[in-house]
Parts: C-alpha cells; structure tokens; sequence
C-alpha cells in the first residue's frame, strides 16, 4: 500500500543524475545566499568565488561522466522527454560551466576593485548558468523558454549591479525591454508552433512534421519566423542586434563577457535544437532565411564595427558578426554545418571571454577609447601578446582557434553549394581584421611614450587571459580532439 | 638577443644548404617528402616537401634572414624584432615546402603577422598606415583563396576522401572547365597581390618604405616570391587548363607591370621607393615568363625570383646603411657620395648593374632566359618587355649619378664609408650575383626537370603545346657566358 494518491497525478520519471549539474549550481547559489544572510559579518569575496568555482568543477566532473554515459548508453531524455541528455546537451554544459568558471574569476577582480556586495552577483551567476544549461538542453520549447528566462533575469540583475554608474542602469533597461520583447516573439512563436503541430516537445514536433503533409503551412511558417527573431535578438544577429553595442558598453566588462558568450552561445544552442533538430524537415523553409539573416549579420557586423571609436563597442560588433558565421554554419543545415556551428561557438567563447578579461582590466570607466591601450606592447609585453592572439584569432588568423573555426564553417558552406555566403563571409572577414588590427596598432605602435597608470591587473585576470590564449593557440594547432568533440554533439531527439 | 636569432637562423640555412647538396639533379618529382596525419576529419596532412622550383627559394630564404639579422640593427627592442624575424623565416620555409592546400594557407597567411608587427614596431613615420595596408591587401585577396581551396578539395573529392594533397588534386583534375577557371581565379587574385602585379601593387611602395631594412629586405627577397612560387605550384600546377586560358590577360598585366613599374621608378623622389618600383618592373618580368609556357621561360622566371631576392635584397640593405649614414632617403639631398664612400659606391655599382640585368652578372641570365623563351609563344608581349630593360637602365643609372657622382656637399663628404662587418654582409650577394652570371648551370639543372614536368603536366591537360624550341637552353647559357668573359 503506497501512500493515497490524493488527485491521481503521476509525475514523470526523472533522471536525477543528468539534472546534477545545474542542481549543483543552484544549490551554490543557495548556499551562497545563505551563508551571506546568516553569518554575522560580511561574507568575503574569496568564499563566494571558491564556492561558485568549485561548484563550477564539480559540476564539470559530472558532465564529464554523463558524457560517458553518452558515449556508452547513447543519447537518452528524462522528465516526459523534456530535458534531453545527448551530447548536444553536454557540449553545452561542459561549455557554460567553463565560461561560469571564468566569469567568476574576473568579477572576483572586479567586484573587488569596485566595491560591489559579491554574494548576490555569484548566486544571480550561478542561477544564469543554470539556466543556460536548461536552454541548451531543453527537448520542449516551454522549458527552453524557462532556461532563457532564467539565463536573461540573472544578466539583467548584473548589468544594472554597478548602482553608482548610471550607464550601468541604461543599459539594464534597454536589455530588459528588448529582452523582454524578443521573449515575447519567442513564446508567441511558441504558441504558433503549439497551433501548428499540437505539442510543445520537440521531439513530438519532430515525429509530426515527419509525417504530416500541410496543406497550407502558414502557421508553421509563422512559428518559425517568430522563433527566429526571438532567437535573433538574444544571438545578436542583424538586424536584431541594435541593444548589444549600447548594453555591451555600459555592462560591467565581466557581465559583458558572459553576455557576448554564454548568453549567445546559449541562443545558438536553442536555434540548432529548434531548427536543425525539431525543424529538420522543413529546412528548406528555414534555411533560405537564416542565409540571408547570416548575409546581413556579417556585413553589419563588420561594417559597423570599422566605424566605432570605442573598443567595447568594436568588439559588440565584432560579436555581431561572429553570429553571422555561426549562422553560415547554422544555414548548411547539415551535420557538418552544426559541428562545425558548434565548434565555432566553443573556441569563439573562449576567445571572447579572453578578450573581454583584458578590456575588463583596462578600466572601468564608461569609456574605452582606443588611446588607452597606448603603449601596452610596451608596459605590460606578456599581456599584450595575449591579447594580439586573441584578437587575431577573432580575424580569423591561422594558427589559432579562430582560424579552424572559420575554416570549418567554410567548408560546410561549401560543402553546401553556398559560395556566394562563403565568399561574403571571408570578404567581411577582411573588414572586420581592419578593426582588430587598430587595436593592435594602438599597443604597440606609439607616437609618444607614456607610463601607463590607469590600468589595475588583478591575478584572476591574468588567469584568464593566460587560460585563454593557450587554448586558443592550443586548438589553432592541434584541433582534431575539439572536431571529434563538435561531431559527437550534433543534436538529436530522443524519445524517453 | 640578434646574436642568438643569428645562431638559429644560421641553424636553418645550413639545413637548406644540406638539402640543396643531397638533392638529387635531374630528378623532376618532389623529394624529401614528409607526410605526417594532422587533423584527420579534415583530410588534412603536414605533407612537405621540395622539388626543383621550389629549392632555391628554400635556400634563399635560409640565407636571406640570417645576413639580415646581422646586418641590422633594429635600434630598439631587439628581443620581439628578432622574434619575429625567425618567425618570418619559419613561414616562409612553410609556405615554399608545403604540399598541402590547408598547410600552404596557413604559411602564405601566418607570415603575415611578423611582417606587420616590423613594420608596425620598426619602421618609419607612416608605419601604421603601411602596416595595416599590407596585411589588409594581402588578407583581401588571400580571403576568397581559402573559398577556393575548400572548393576544389571538396569538389574534387567525389566518392573518395577529401584530400588537401596537392599532388593528388593536381592529378584528378576532376573540376569542371568554368569551376576550375573560377578557382583558379580565386587563387591568381591571391597571389597577383602579393607579388604584386599592377594594378593592385599599391600596398608595396608604402610597405617598402615605411618597413625597416630587415624587413624591407625579406619582403623583397622572400616574401613577393610567395605570389610567383604560388603561380607556378599552385595556379599552373593545379588549374593547367584555366592556366592557358588565362594566360595572355596575366601575361599582359605582367608586361604592364614592366613599363609602368619602370616608368614610375624614374619619377621617384626617395631612393627606397625607387628601388620598390623596380621590384614591381622585375616581378613583371617573372609572370611574363611564367605564363609563356616555354622551358626557357619559365626557367628564367625561377632564376629570376632568385636574382631578384639577391639584386633587389641588396640595393634595400645598402639603401638602409646609406640612410643610417645620412638620415635621408631623398635623391635630391645626397649628392658625390662616390668621393666620400668609394667601396661603398663600388658594391652599390654591382648590385645595381646586377638589377639593370648587365651581362655577366645574374639579372641577364633570368632576363635572357625569359625574354628568349617567351619570344616563341607571346612575341608581342616579349617585344614591349624588352624595352622595359633600357627602362631599368634608365632609372637605375640616373639615379645613380644623381646620388653618386657630382660635387658632394658638406654633409655629403662626411658620409662614412663601408665598414668591414657591412662588407662582410654584402659580400655573400655580391658573391652570388657575378656567380649566378658566370656559371648559373648548377641553379638551371636543378630547376630544368621540374620545369619540364610542368610543362607536360599543362600539355597533358589543356590544348596547349610547347613550340620545338631546338637544343636543350643549358649547353646555350654556357656558350653565353663563356663567351662574354
């Protein structure tokens, strides 16, 4: 005799050990909290640093064994086939869990130099990560929906932290609007697709796509248009992307980084799953659009970027228009076109975090004129190589990561019969080198020797920065195990 | 810090001087291959390897960066300046030695960073305009390249893997006529800029002379060979058949580039652009034999990618010490240094005459060879290029007596003459260039079998068919030289 089943409800069955993860980090930011509220004086900046780190790692050590767990039992999902767990899903974690790690190393420095409380801002991190990793992993569009929500609301929360600093505020507010509108295009796009297909579960939508032939499928097609612009605006991809440049410059250069990181990677994790996945089918419907939204982005992208003065708002563009390769990647709608997307999004994280640890560095004021990194080849060489690298691994150099990854999303278009997208995507490549190349002039080449005084170099900082470049420099030379590792993560839907 | 870069590079010339002993002469395939698994899902390959066009250029590399690191002294920084010489030299030797599409663009495009960072770090007052130009420019055109190459393995690959393997994509041929011809243009507009033939020559005058000496000199010797080097291996060897169609449109751009680069030379009013100008007439000359299709021709054109690195190499180093000497590049500003450096103007005189193409020293023999084998198959093309030899004579010699002769002014007396450590670095050119003019037998029959096998492969594959041109061109170039001396 089991205990009285008071309504007659049975709840799915839940595969607890896939879903450690983000309980890890949840139960972090718990903690966190926790500790703050209760303990008698105010909680120290390296408790709720290590807290979140080592969450970070042991969730990572989790993921690493669920990873196994693919490769040997395949690809599975729990909660009523909600949540998948594939290795699309733990590409994606692994990946948030490293840009977690890394955002919570610069804002310890930062937090620090700027004297802001550091226990809510690591429990609203921790939370945004989790949700990233419920978007990416999502199998129904209700809880991806859910994990964008989650993701968006702790960013929110970071951008507007920094109270002293009225831009800090604009552009929290300016997020949030647009934020809250692009949601608004996703759930209708959402309901449109509850409309069109009778279910919310990607793997249902999948199966009745599969099927059905539609007379006429304008709801469909409505559904996907809206799913795209929601997703557009969260990606940053034109002529979606009119927030990044204005938030990107006035969010505190941490919140930044994870903003052009995991924020975007997490939106492409959602599109691949929606589209590649859910819309396979159909793809001669999606793809079409998302060439020409992949045509625009790029050349908005870099063409606006050459224009800019202030280097925050260069690298807003520049990550415009590394949302334009992933979506050439995402167009080819093929395996080849999402590993290589999904490599992209792996190595131009990392890359990005690197990049915005050392603008993070540079100050903290509204404004990142190029003049400020004057003369850094000189006073601080070690630094400034890492951020030459990384900043020629963006233009897509060889010999770094960026190069590989723009290597293999060519080929994908190409292997699609799309040269005219790889042609543009290379030409804008061009462009867009233009503008890192002045920053790099700007290190190194200078008129007048001057002390640099401004710039405060925290050790985690330096952790970073150092991280990333060999990484990047790593996967520029040997990138066969990171390939392997995209090509095992294509997404799949999988039923139970 | 130069000491020790001196060391390694000189490590890296004598290995190319030891691959130059052991190759084996009249052998027309590629030797000392090495094939090593790189990024397997990718079909791609670290796959070198060196056959008779692509030797000298080795060697020429091996020499050029170690004399340049010796040579001059950057001033400021030494340790990232000579960083990024060797840096300079390992790409280079990568790129010259690659045998794989994906390896050969990450060469051609990684030698575009130490570049850019010397002439950026060590150059003069418009460095950053320069910089940015040259690496912009070359980035352009190399930009569509990589669409190509990503083409033509993919579209080339069909039932089997995809391979990135030179050899093998030359020997598939498997494109389309219009395919093939797009391709190929894709990969001409990369390598037309960085050789650069008129009218996308702009970003060298700038680079050249804003670029400190050393880089001035590898730029020069090395790095403008990519642009003909990739012509021949990569335009030629894998396109033969967009190769001939395309071959007159080059050849007269090639021709262009003789006049106009000559023309524009005697306008010059600084000694460095000058010498710049003349490299665009001398890389006119190598595609005009390059896409002449003849043994000749195309031999010449090899050597001449040698004597220029050797002749125009020299004229930058010795522009260089006259501008440390004096703090001016400006023709009109110098006057009777003759009087004052007279072993100076002494070696000066050679390496000019060298660049002129006065027989007996190298530029005649790669000249003659050119002019010789393009006569039979682009005569037109050959008669306007020859006047474009009394051209050179023309700037080269006015220039000359503008800078050397007349009455020195006071400052120009006190122009210091050559010391021994800078003759000791010239002298290695020096040596080359009346060498190379007296007995240049061991350079053609090297370069004679790969030329040939080239040849075949482009009649082989395109309606194209050499002209009997009579007895073999290396018992003629003996009888040449012999005779002059």
């Amino acid at each position: 005799m089991g205990p009285p089943q008071l309504l007659g409800f049975v709840g799915p069955t839940v595969n607890w050990w896939a879903l450690l993860p983000q309980m890890i980090l949840l139960g972090a930011a718990l903690t966190i909290l926790l500790v703050s509220a209760l303990a008698p004086q105010r909680t120290s900046p390296a408790f709720t640093t290590t807290t979140t780190l080592c969450s970070a790692i042991t969730s990572f050590i989790v993921a690493i064994g669920l990873w196994n767990d693919v490769k040997t039992d395949g690809p599975s999902s729990s909660i009523a086939s909600a949540f998948g767990i594939d290795g699309f899903s733990i590409f994606f974690t692994i990946l948030i869990l490293i840009g977690l790690a890394a955002t919570a190393l610069l804002s310890h420095g930062y937090l620090d130099r700027e004297g802001i409380d550091p226990p809510e801002f690591h429990a609203l991190l921790l939370c945004s990560a989790a949700g990233a990793i419920v978007m990416a992993s999502a199998n129904d569009l209700i809880v991806m929906f859910l994990g964008l929500e989650a993701l968006s609301i702790g960013i929110y929360v970071m951008i507007a932290m920094h109270h002293r600093r009225s831009e800090a505020r604009e552009s929290a507010i300016k997020y949030f609007v647009l934020g809250a509108f692009s949601s608004a295009f996703l759930l209708y796009g959402i309901a449109l697709t509850y409309g069109a297909t009778g279910s919310t579960n990607l793997v249902h939508v999948r199966n009745y796509l599969d099927a059905v032939v539609f007379r006429d499928q304008h709801l469909l097609m409505a559904a996907m248009a809206l799913l795209l612009v929601g997703l557009s605006f969260k990606v940053a991809a034109a002529p979606f992307h009119f927030w990044a440049p204005d938030v990107y410059q006035g969010a505190p250069s941490p919140v930044t980084g994870w903003m052009a990181s995991i924020a975007k990677a997490a939106g492409f994790a959602a599109l691949l799953r929606i589209f590649f996945a859910g819309f396979a089918s159909h793809d001669v419907d999606w793809a079409p659009i998302v060439g020409v939204l992949a045509l625009i982005t790029l050349a908005v992208g870099a063409i606006m970027a050459i224009l800019q003065t202030d280097v925050k708002r260069m690298l807003a563009f520049s990550s415009v228009s590394h949302a334009g390769y992933v979506l050439v990647a995402v167009h080819s709608a093929s395996a080849k076109g999402t590993s290589a997307a999904l490599f992209y999004l792996f190595t131009y994280t990392l890359m990005v975090l690197g990049t915005f640890a050392v603008v993070g560095a540079m100050g903290n004021d509204d404004e990142h004129p190029l003049s400020r990194y004057a003369g850094l080849g000189r006073t601080r060489p070690v630094l400034a190589i890492g951020f030459t690298v990384l900043l020629l691994a963006q233009a897509g150099i060889p010999v770094t990561s960026g190069f590989i990854a723009k290597f293999q999303v060519i080929a994908a278009a190409v292997d699609n019969e799309s040269y005219f997208i790889a042609g543009v995507a290379m030409v804008t490549a061009v462009i867009s080198a233009f503008m890192y190349l002045r920053i790099v002039m700007a290190m190194y080449v200078v008129d007048d020797e001057k002390e640099d005084s401004s710039s405060t170099w925290h050790w985690s900082t330096s952790v970073v920065v150092i991280a990333t470049v060999s990484f990047t420099i790593l996967i520029g030379v040997i990138p066969q195990f990171l390939i392997e590792f995209a090509e095992d993560a294509v997404p799949i839907l999988i039923r139970g | 810090m130069r000491p020790v870069g001196a060391i390694f590079a000189s490590i890296s010339a004598a290995l190319s001087l030891y691959v130059m002993a052991q190759f084996s002469i009249h052998e027309a395939g590629f030797q000392f291959q090495s094939i090593q698994s790189w990024i397997p899902s990718l079909g791609i390959n670290w796959h070198v390897g060196v056959d008779g066009i692509s030797l000298w250029l080795v060697v020429l590399t091996g020499l050029i960066t170690p004399i340049v690191l010796i040579a001059v002294d950057p001033h400021h920084d030494p340790k990232p300046y000579t960083a990024w010489l060797l840096l300079l030299q390992a790409g280079s030797f990568g790129a010259f030695l690659a045998l794989d599409l994906f390896l050969f663009f990450v060469m051609f495009e990684i030698v575009l960073v130490p570049m850019y960072m010397l002439i950026g770090g060590w150059g003069y007052d418009d460095r950053r305009y320069a910089a940015t130009k040259f690496f912009l420019y070359t980035m352009a055109g190399s930009a569509l390249m990589l669409v190509a190459i990503v083409s033509v393995a993919t579209l080339s690959a069909g039932d089997q893997d995809i391979t990135f393997n030179v050899i093998e994509l030359a020997q598939r041929q498997a494109l389309s006529t219009n395919t093939a011809r797009l391709c190929f243009l894709a990969f001409a507009l990369a390598f037309v800029i960085k050789v650069p033939i008129v009218p996308v020559h702009t970003w060298l005058p700038d680079a050249h002379t804003q670029a400190p000496t050393a880089g001035s000199v590898v730029l020069a010797a090395v790095m403008l060979k990519l642009g003909t080097y990739g012509l021949l291996r990569f335009g030629l060897y894998l396109f033969p058949e967009a190769s001939v169609w395309a071959a007159p449109t080059l050849a007269t751009l090639g021709v262009i580039g003789v006049i106009y680069g000559a023309i524009v030379a005697t306008m010059q009013k600084d000694l460095k652009r000058l010498v710049a100008y003349s490299s665009v007439a001398h890389m006119g000359f190598i595609i005009l034999g390059i896409f002449a299709f003849t043994t000749q021709s195309l031999e010449g054109g090899v050597l001449q990618m040698i004597n220029h690195g050797l002749s125009t190499g020299a004229l930058f180093l010795m522009v260089g010490m006259l501008y440390e000497r004096r703090k001016t590049r400006a023709i009109e500003e110098l006057n009777g240094i003759q009087s004052a450096a007279p072993i100076f103007a002494g070696f000066f005189t050679v390496v000019m005459l060298s660049s002129i193409g006065v027989p007996g020293l190298n530029g005649f023999v790669g000249e003659f060879l050119v002019l010789i084998g393009s006569y039979e198959t682009r005569r037109w093309w050959t008669v306007i290029a020859a006047t474009g030899v009394i051209l050179a004579a023309l700037y080269l010699l006015w220039a000359y007596q503008r800078v050397f002769h007349g009455e020195p002014a006071p400052d120009d007396e006190k122009t210091p003459d050559l010391t021994f450590k800078e003759g000791l670095v010239l002298a290695p050119f020096i040596l080359g260039i009346v060498f190379l003019g007296l007995y240049p037998k061991p350079l053609i029959e090297r370069i004679e079998p790969a030329v040939n096998n080239l040849i075949s492969h482009l009649e082989h594959h395109s309606d194209y068919v050499q002209p009997d041109l009579g007895a073999p061109v290396v018992v003629d170039i003996d009888r040449v030289s012999e005779d002059d001396h």
